[in-house]
């Protein structure tokens, strides 16, 4: 059975025969860098409904203590699903350069 | 006791899927392959067999079935035709390239259009390249033993590829034949159940076949490419150890009849080379030293054994099922491809190439007798005098 140690592989040997991803932070790089918009969250709007934190399909908003959401920009690819999805428009897209 | 049972290949192959103890099969019915899949419903539906039977709605869907469930660590079969293998192209890829050993019934059908039911080899051979192995059988028994033997074969853990097994429609899978099959005690200490190269988890999840960037996917191609040549010893050690347990041997990668003092070895797969047998020994009884490959793995394609062939032989005749259109039949390439390093080192035989039994057209062992004559004629000449024939077209 193929050993699942999560390593990168120096050599070809250390390859499984197949190739298997363990789901991990970061394993395609920071694809926050890929974003064009930014989401960007007026707390003074914000309920706490936490639609966004469902909806968000990256897994990139984090469930805050007070149920506050907070969105991390490493990985966010500023998809906009978030800001569709706010009932009360508290999230905005922003173009990057803008900031 | 083992028994002897008298029926069709189709038939054969699910009591073969049974005696493998195959736990899922995904199947959507196909002419000539439909009583395959007909047989191992009744199977299970009467307790028989202890599989979980999945209908699907297309060929597409078994096939990823069966990956499903061979990557969830059981042991999965499917059988399909011409049209229901094209379906499946895609899925085909996704079963090598994740490394499971499907086994699949092919029953060999001719592509539309025109639409034909009648067998060739333009279904299987369609799907050369997508890393699984092929095994084409030329009776009943060795569709039996040969989906046996390829569940060993390929989950042998320097293999771990998928198989076909292939054999024509109608002129073996609606034909009955006495077939033994071994007893299941003894089957089953040839073939332990499965033991997975790796397994879906839920307490550990993963998934596989993700994306791979252009700096490792090649080493996973190589890595096919090493369990394709792995497989050839294990075929033809599985192929030995099967006939010392039950007594049929079926020739391992190559079927060689009187090819030991052979001038002339015809080449050929399947049925055609059961016929040939007969025109072997005719052609013996006049004289000619003649001799019979019947490949029965066309992949791996074993390019070794032609060239030990090619010591004594002084000429090979291809009867291909099957061409490769803008090109030419696939045995004569392949065996011209094996050959090319005697032509460097000098003195290569003669390589003829006969196209027959497109669509089903019949191909006797007299018309086997006369491409042979044919051919002995030109090796006589020393020279090839047409370089493919497409034997018995009409005018």
């Amino acid at each position: 059975m193929v050993k699942l140690e999560v390593k990168i592989p120096q050599k070809r040997e250390d390859l499984p025969i197949t190739p298997l991803s363990v789901p991990m932070i970061g394993s395609m790089g920071k694809t926050g860098e890929w974003r064009t918009f930014k989401p960007v969250i007026d707390y003074s709007k914000c309920t706490r409904c936490l639609f966004c934190w469902i909806f968000c399909p990256e897994g990139c908003i984090e469930r805050q203590e007070d149920d506050s959401p907070k969105i991390d920009y490493e990985y966010c690819k500023g998809c906009g699903i978030c800001a569709n999805e706010c009932p009360t428009k508290a999230i905005t897209m922003k173009r990057e350069e803008e900031d | 006791m083992a028994k002897v049972i008298i029926d069709t290949a189709n038939h054969i192959a699910a009591y073969a899927a049974k005696a493998a103890r195959v736990q899922v099969v995904a199947a959507y019915p196909i002419t000539p392959q439909t009583t395959v899949v007909e047989k191992i419903a009744e199977f299970v539906e009467s307790g028989e067999m202890d599989a979980d039977y999945i209908r699907v709605e297309s060929e597409h869907s078994a096939m990823a079935a069966c990956v499903g469930a061979e990557a969830a660590g059981v042991r999965a079969f499917t059988a399909t035709s011409a049209h229901g293998l094209a379906l499946m192209h895609e899925v085909l890829h996704w079963a090598a390239g994740s490394r499971l050993p499907i086994v699949m019934a092919v029953i060999n059908r001719a592509m539309g259009a025109p639409w034909s039911i009648w067998p060739d080899y333009s279904d299987s051979l369609s799907q050369r390249d997508t890393g699984w192995l092929q095994f084409y059988c030329a009776d009943n028994q060795e569709v039996f033993d040969t989906i046996i033997q390829a569940y060993k074969i390929c989950e042998d853990k320097r293999v771990l590829l998928p198989a076909m097994v292939c054999s024509e429609g109608f002129i073996l899978s609606h034909t009955a034949m006495p077939v033994k099959i071994p007893d299941q005690e003894e089957i089953d200490d040839f073939l332990p159940p499965y033991e997975p190269g790796w397994v879906l988890d839920v307490d550990n999840p993963f998934s596989h076949a993700p994306l791979v960037s252009p700096e490792w996917y090649m080493e996973f191609r190589y890595m096919i490419q090493q369990a394709m040549e792995n497989s050839k010893k294990i075929i033809e050690e599985v192929d030995k150890e099967y006939g010392e347990r039950f007594g049929f041997r079926h020739g391992g990668l190559v079927d060689r009849y009187r090819c030991e003092d052979a001038e002339l070895v015809l080449v050929t797969m399947g049925t055609m080379g059961a016929e040939a047998k007969i025109s072997v020994d005719n052609l013996r009884q006049e004289g000619y030293k003649v001799g019979l490959a019947r490949v029965r793995a066309f992949r791996p394609f074993p390019k070794e054994v032609f060239r030990e062939l090619a010591e004594t032989a002084r000429m090979f005749t291809a009867i291909d099922r099957h061409v490769s259109f803008g090109f030419e039949g696939f045995l004569f390439s392949e065996i011209k491809a094996s050959l090319y390093p005697r032509q460097i080192t000098g003195d290569p035989p003669l390589i003829s190439g006969f196209l027959a039994g497109i669509g089903g057209r019949d191909v006797t062992f007299r018309d086997i007798e006369k491409i042979a004559k044919k051919s002995w004629n030109w090796m006589e000449k020393g020279k090839i005098e047409k370089e493919i024939v497409w034997w018995k077209l009409r005018d």
